[in-house]
Formats: C-alpha cells, structure tokens, sequence
C-alpha cells in the first residue's frame, strides 16, 4: 500500500459519504419509522413513545409519529374481526403521567375485559399524547384510521383549544408536513408558518438525530418488554397547586368573556371529518376543583372560573348545535384525587372517570345486538 | 471521554507525527507528547464541587511523577541540564493554565476556573525546588522506594474507600469555606490516578529490583502521563515504551493506516455498540424492575458485551492515536470470550492488568509461600495466591463488598479449574485425539466460561450484595 492508495480511499469515502447524502435527500424515506422491532421482537407499548429521561424511564419523546405507531401495541397486526376497537386520544392525562399503563383510563378500561351483545371483545387503546394541543389530536387521529377504530373517545380540556397553542408543541412544529396535508385534505382552519423542511434538512446528515432516535426507541424496547416501565414514578412530586392567585386573569383570554376566535372549537369538527364516520366521543375531562386559598376565583393553577364556565357552555352549545357525542365529566373527580397537575388524576381518579365512561359504553353497545 | 475530545486527541496526535516527520522537526515530538499529555490531565479531569480540587488534583500528579522519577532514576540521569526542558513546559503549562482565569470566568482547558495566581507560582515554585532537590539525589535507599510504594497504595485506599475519601472531602470543604454537610465520596475523583499509579508502582519495584532502565525526566513523565493511554490504559512497561520514545517506528502510510484503522474500530467499539448496549445492560436501577429470568439474562449479557466493548474499544483508540505518534502500545484484550478456560479468559482480558499483578504480587507471594521454612503444600499456595491476587483486582476497582465478592468469585474459579484441569489430565489428553469431540469439548468449555465470567458481572455491575443476590435469584428463575 502507499500514499495514493490511502489518498484514494479518502477521496472515494468523501465521494461515497457525499453520494448517499444526496441520495437519501432525493429518496427522502419517510417511511422507515414505519420498521419497528416492536411487535415483533418486544412486545408493543401500551401508550405512545414520550420521555424526559429515557435512561430510567425507557423511553423517549421524538417526532417521528409512523415509528410512535409503530411501536404501539395497536400496530400488531390486523383488527381481528371478533374485537370491537374503542382509541382513547388526548393530552397527558390520558397517556397517563404518574400512572402505569394498567391505571389509566385505557388501561382500567380494557382490563374490564367488555364484550359487545355480537360476540366482539372490547379492546381500548391509549394513544394519548402529552400535549395540549387539539392539533395534534388531529394529527393521530388522520394516522389512526388505519387501525379500523370502532369508536374514539376523544378526552378535551380548554387547555388544548388555545388558538395560540396549536402549533408549538414539539411534536407538531416538528409534523408540519403532517399539519399541511391535514388543513390541504380536510381544510383544517389552521395558518401554517412559512417555511419547509430544507434540502440540508432531508440529508443524513440533517436527519442524524432523528434517525438516531429510531435506533434508541428501538433499544429501548428491550427496556420496555424487561421491566414493563416507560415512564419514571418519583416517590415524591410537588402535588397541583390548591392554594391559587387572586387573580382571574389568563395568559390567553380576556376577562369577562372567552371569544369564540379565542377557542378553537372547529377543531373538533375538522376531527370528526377526518375520522370520516368513525363515531367520536368528546369527553370534557375532570379538573381539579380546588377548596383552597381563592378558590372562589379560578377553579385551578390553569383556569379562572369565569372562562373555564363559558368554555363548558360554549363546548356543550356547539355539540348540542352539531350533533356531536358530549360528555362532560369536568366535576367528576374530587380534588384529593389529582397528582401534579390540575389534569393529572390519581389511580383511584381514574378509576371514577372509567365508571363512568364504561357505563356510556355499555349502553352504546346494545346497539350492536 | 467525549468524541469532540477524542477528535481534538486525535489532531494531537496527528501533529506530533508530522512534527517527528521532519529532519528538522523532529526534536520537537518529545516535547509536544510531553506537552499534549500535560494539558491532557488538566483538561479531561472531571469538574469537582471542591473549589480548585480539580485544579491541584492534576497538578499533584505532576508533583507525585516527578518525586518518583527522583526516587528511581539513576545517577547520570540525574543532571539538572538534561532535564530541565519538562520541567520548563510543565512550569510553563501550569502557568499558562492559571492565567486563563484573567479571561474567563469558567475553566479554558480546565474544568472550573483556575485557582489564583499567586496559587499556582507557588505550586510552581514548589514543582521547582522539588526538581532541584531530587536531582540532587545520590542514592535513594530501598527503603525509601518501598515506603513511596505504600504512600502510593495508601493514596488509592484514600480514593478508593467511599468513607474515607467522603471524610476528606468534608475536610477540603471545610479548608474552602464549603458547605461539609454535603461532602461526598464523589466529590474526589481523580482521573487516571489508577493507572498512573499502577505506572509509578512499576517503575519503584523495578528500580528496587534493579531492572529499570535509565530513564530521563521527560521521558519518564511521558511514560507515565501519555495522552492516548491516561484514562483507561494499557499499562505499558517503561523499558518496552521508551524504546518507542527514542526510536520510534518509522512513518510510513502502512502505520498511519493501521492506526486509523485501530481508531476507528474503537470508536465504533465504544461510541456505537457498547453505548448502544449501555442502553439495555444491568444495572443498579433496571436490577430490580425486570420482570423474568429471561430478560435478567438479556440484561446480563448486554452487560457484559458493553464493558467488554467500552473497554477494548478504549483499547483499540489509545492504540490507535499512539500509533499515529509512532508508538505501539500492549493489546490489552484478545478475544476474552472466546477462550475455553478461565485461566485463558484471564490471560487475554485486560492483560496488561493481570501481567502487571502477577509481576508484583503473585509470582512474588508464590515464591515466598514455596520458600517459607515450612512447606505448604502446592493446592493451598493456589489457593492463596489466586484468591488474594483476585481480590486485590476487585478491590483496585473499588473497595467495597461486592468488588471483593467478584474477586472472590474468579479466585475461587481459577483455582477450582485448575484442581479440575489437573485431575481430567488424562482425560484431555485422550480428547486431543478426537477432533470432533475435542471442537464440541472446547464449544462447550467456552459457553461455560463466558457464563462463568458473565455471572461474575453481576457482584461487578451491582453496588450491593442484597442487589447481587436478589439478581442471581432472578436469573435462576426463583425472583419475583
């Protein structure tokens, strides 16, 4: 060997290395978080991937929402004809913060082991998502259909439908594509921010830490069929505030009455078109209902009583207008039963909400005699 | 070590080849190696909450380096005109280094801010007149060179005992104005002392025994403190270096080729696969979460492939960069888990370890216990010998039960195998003729040491004998 061999062989890595840079940008391979080990070899989450510290917790948040899917136990295979298909979409309270898969809504549900009067099981699926954003509720909910969904429950708090929250979640700003074909196929009322995603972007070099996040979330998986962990569960937590602000005022609205512009209740009516005939449940979800110092003014840390009032009013007038399935569980839960957040339930929370939503789908399952 | 350093050790090293390159250069590549593994030890220390620890850490092993070049150097080697051009840069480094804290408020180089500069002029001066001192020396008696070995392993039981190092460290707390409630055994870390110690050692020994060979100052400390081989190793021996220093193997592109080849192994060793499997291998955390004796044992293995690629790949790097510099440093692993015994898993894992202890401590307790007065009989010498040899390894890791537990693991296996090795004699013998037999024999023999040593992990990975326990109950299925 010599010196023109070596220059030879760094030239051809540089033009090698250069080459499939191009290639991969041109190719552009959205679908490979489609390929997941989930399911396959490990078993399949029971809540879509998220997490702040994947070393204890197993898992971690990307935005890679096909390899979510994919590695969700919902993606294991064809919809068996006997199983009657309830998803549970939503923001952390549904995917469960503080509460193992078992506890939350989806899971207490589906241990209930249901059947519909023709002989189809029950299954419930958690594919809630910890974000307040109606936005990327409909952004699952486009990527769910596949999954042949019988019946959606579709769990809401105001939170999620700030005007100006819509976009800046991570897992949406980081969806724009996903975003754009849902206001260009089903005229979703949104203004997307210019700008997309950059040649460099598409590169391998662009896409490294994506990429590198599919390899983690598929490590992890040995993590996940080992312990049956995927979130961390702190002995201690500092508990949702009880004793609240004098102060009726919120970051979003303007006090004394919540314009309708302000809350973007046709978000909900862009998710039953793209459910497409997919019966859909909108689930008012419990808050905390505070007893403490000012409770007299907001109902929690998130909202003044006066907004979160009109909210309900506004939610229920527009269902009742447009015919959708309503269920407002809002004062459901008593405040001893929330965790750290005004929204995050304790087991024992959870297990009222599902009483109830269980009875609902009993009922609506006589139809199916 | 992070790929941004290793890729700034890398542009070092590449200097200090193009650098030795050169006719009229080449006197420089003693001097910059010199340099580079200086600011090396100041820049990969880890950052300590004791102010200005991690700044006199490194520098007292500048100090503790140069007092054992004064212990062990011969004579001639001693002229204040040979070395005074280390003992410049050190002075110069250390200098250099203090006087980044007129420009940042955070460490350049260093880990925090550099301590003030009246500070380090002392220290400097101390380095000096610690020179001039040990130059000075005519004869070192061995007395002195066996006193400065226990100093030396009194150091490491200092560093190594979570109490003691946890007392010291509310001392210093307290010396600073610190808060010592919230001393920790963690707030002294001292990088490379154990290697560098294992060096040091070495070389008192050998000089006690009258094997070392003359070594100048600046060679001595680039022996000691060399860049690629700081962190993690191998253990050279000083005699086999310095002839690397002096004559070093001649630039050619086949070298740098095999070195960059040897780097870029490690690096896919280290930073892809054993970080990849750090994701998944036991753990004092994941311990007691995994749910069945299938995946303890998924666990178990990815544990011991990630220390088995975190090292060697280390391995494979200072080889590498070392290579690029002309200096070829001892492998370190040959294929360990592919070795039938485990007297062969133990002479190709960490070899240079285990040359080093049973250079300095095994062969020399086995000669005094078969010379003692009064016979002991060769099993009990075995006994001995393997078991507190691999008990000294264990506690070299840490001084705590499970160390000792690990290292009583492997003594107990080494000896155990050899008694069976001897009684079976007649029966390899007979296997040897059996080509078939004897491939199935050794596939077997195989799979049993590396469960052997994969079940040894387990005292290893894990901080507490109860944690120990409760995973090998795990793993044999009788765990919840």
């Amino acid at each position: 060997m010599n010196a023109n061999f070596l220059r030879n062989v760094f030239l051809k890595a540089f033009g090698l290395f250069i080459l499939f840079n191009l290639v991969w940008a041109l190719l552009n391979p959205s679908g490979l978080g489609k390929l997941s080990l989930y399911n396959v070899l490990f078993k399949g989450r029971e809540r879509l991937p998220f997490g702040e510290n994947p070393a204890e917790s197993y898992n971690l948040s990307l935005y890679n929402l096909d390899a979510m899917l994919a590695s969700h136990q919902i993606n294991a295979g064809k919809k068996p004809d006997d199983e009657f298909r309830v998803i549970v979409i939503g923001d952390s309270s549904v995917w469960g913060t503080l509460l193992h898969p078992e506890e939350t809504l989806a899971g207490l549900l589906d241990n209930r082991q249901l059947a519909s009067p023709d002989g189809r099981a029950v299954r419930i699926y958690n594919l809630g998502y910890p974000t307040l954003s109606l936005t990327k509720d409909l952004m699952v909910l486009d990527a769910l259909r596949v999954y042949e969904p019988d019946l959606i429950l579709w769990l809401v708090t105001l939170e999620s439908f700030r005007e100006s929250e819509q976009l800046l979640s991570p897992i949406v700003a980081n969806n724009l594509d996903r975003v754009h074909h849902l206001v260009t196929e089903f005229d979703v009322p949104l203004k997307l921010p210019d700008g997309r995603e950059t040649f460099w972007q598409r590169t391998l070099i662009g896409q490294r830490r994506s990429l590198a996040d599919l390899v983690r979330l598929q490590t992890y998986g040995v993590m996940w069929s080992a312990t049956g962990i995927d979130q961390v569960y702190p002995e201690e937590f500092t508990p949702a505030a009880r004793d609240l602000k004098a102060d009726d005022s919120d970051p979003g609205f303007m006090p004394p009455n919540l314009r309708a512009e302000d809350v973007r209740l046709d978000l909900i009516d862009s998710g039953m078109k793209i459910a497409r005939g997919t019966p859909i449940w909108i689930i008012n979800e419990p808050i905390l209902i505070s007893k403490g110092l000012n409770s007299n003014i907001r109902y929690n840390f998130y909202y003044p009583r006066w907004a979160y009032d009109q909210y309900r009013t506004l939610l229920e007038e527009e269902s009742r207008l447009r015919g959708w399935v309503y269920l407002d569980y809002w004062n459901l839960v008593p405040q001893e039963e929330f965790t750290n957040s005004a929204i995050h339930l304790t087991p024992v929370g959870e297990r009222l909400l599902a009483d109830q939503v269980q009875a609902e789908i009993i009922n609506y399952l006589g139809k199916f005699k | 070590m992070s790929l941004i350093q290793l890729l700034i050790l890398i542009g070092a090293a590449v200097v200090i080849c193009t650098v030795g390159g050169f006719s009229r250069t080449t006197r420089l590549r003693l001097p910059l190696m010199l340099a580079f593994s200086v600011l090396a030890i100041f820049w990969l220390q880890p950052a300590l909450p004791i102010r200005g620890l991690d700044f006199f850490l490194p520098t007292g092993m500048l100090i503790l380096v140069l007092v054992s070049w004064g212990l062990t150097a011969r004579p001639e080697e001693r002229s204040i005109r040979l070395n005074l051009r280390p003992v410049v840069i050190i002075a110069g480094i250390v200098l250099a280094l203090a006087t980044t804290r007129l420009f940042s408020l955070k460490g350049i180089i260093t880990p925090s801010r550099a301590p003030q500069l009246w500070v380090s002029l002392i220290v400097v001066v101390i380095f000096g007149v610690l020179f001039l001192l040990v130059s000075r020396f005519k004869h070192v008696s061995k007395t002195w060179l066996g006193v400065s070995t226990v100093g030396l392993i009194l150091i490491f039981i200092l560093l190594k005992f979570p109490m003691l190092t946890e007392a010291i460290s509310s001392s210093l707390r307290g010396l600073t104005g610190q808060n010592t409630g919230a001393a920790s055994s963690l707030d002294i870390r001292w990088l490379g002392f154990s290697y560098v110690a294992f060096r040091l050692i070495h070389t008192l020994r050998d000089r006690q025994s009258g094997r070392l060979p003359g070594v100048t100052l600046e060679e001595y400390f680039i022996y000691v403190l060399f860049f690629p081989a700081f962190t993690a190793g191998p253990i050279d021996r000083v005699e086999r270096f310095i002839t690397f220093l002096r004559a070093p193997s001649p630039f050619s592109v086949e070298r740098i080729e095999q070195a960059g080849e040897r780097l870029f192994v490690g690096i896919a060793k280290k930073f892809i696969v054993a970080d990849l499997l750090a994701m998944m291998a036991l753990n004092a955390y994941n311990a007691g979460q995994v749910q069945s004796a299938g995946w303890a044992w998924i666990l178990l293995y990815a544990y011991a492939f990630q220390i088995f690629f975190d090292f060697s790949g280390y391995t494979d790097i200072a080889i590498g960069l070392a290579g690029i510099m002309g200096v070829q440093l001892p492998e370190n692993f040959k294929r360990p888990y592919l070795q039938p015994n485990l007297t062969q898993f133990w002479n190709n894992w960490h070899m240079t370890l285990t040359q080093w202890f049973r250079a300095y401590f095994f062969n020399p307790l086995t000669r005094a216990l078969r010379s003692a007065e009064k016979p002991v009989p060769m099993w009990v010498v075995l006994l001995i010998t393997q078991m507190s040899t691999f008990v000294l390894i264990g506690l070299w890791h840490g001084i705590s039960l499970n160390f000792i537990a690990w290292g009583t693991w492997h003594g107990l296996g080494l000896f155990l195998q050899n008694r069976y090795s001897d009684k079976v004699r007649p029966f390899s013998a007979w296997l040897a003729e059996r080509p078939g037999l004897n491939k199935v024999s050794r596939v077997l023999s195989t799979l049993l040491t590396f469960h052997f040593v994969a079940l040894g992990w387990v005292w290893f990975a894990l901080p507490s004998i109860d944690l120990s326990l409760s995973t090998f109950s795990k793993l044999f299925g009788f765990g919840g």
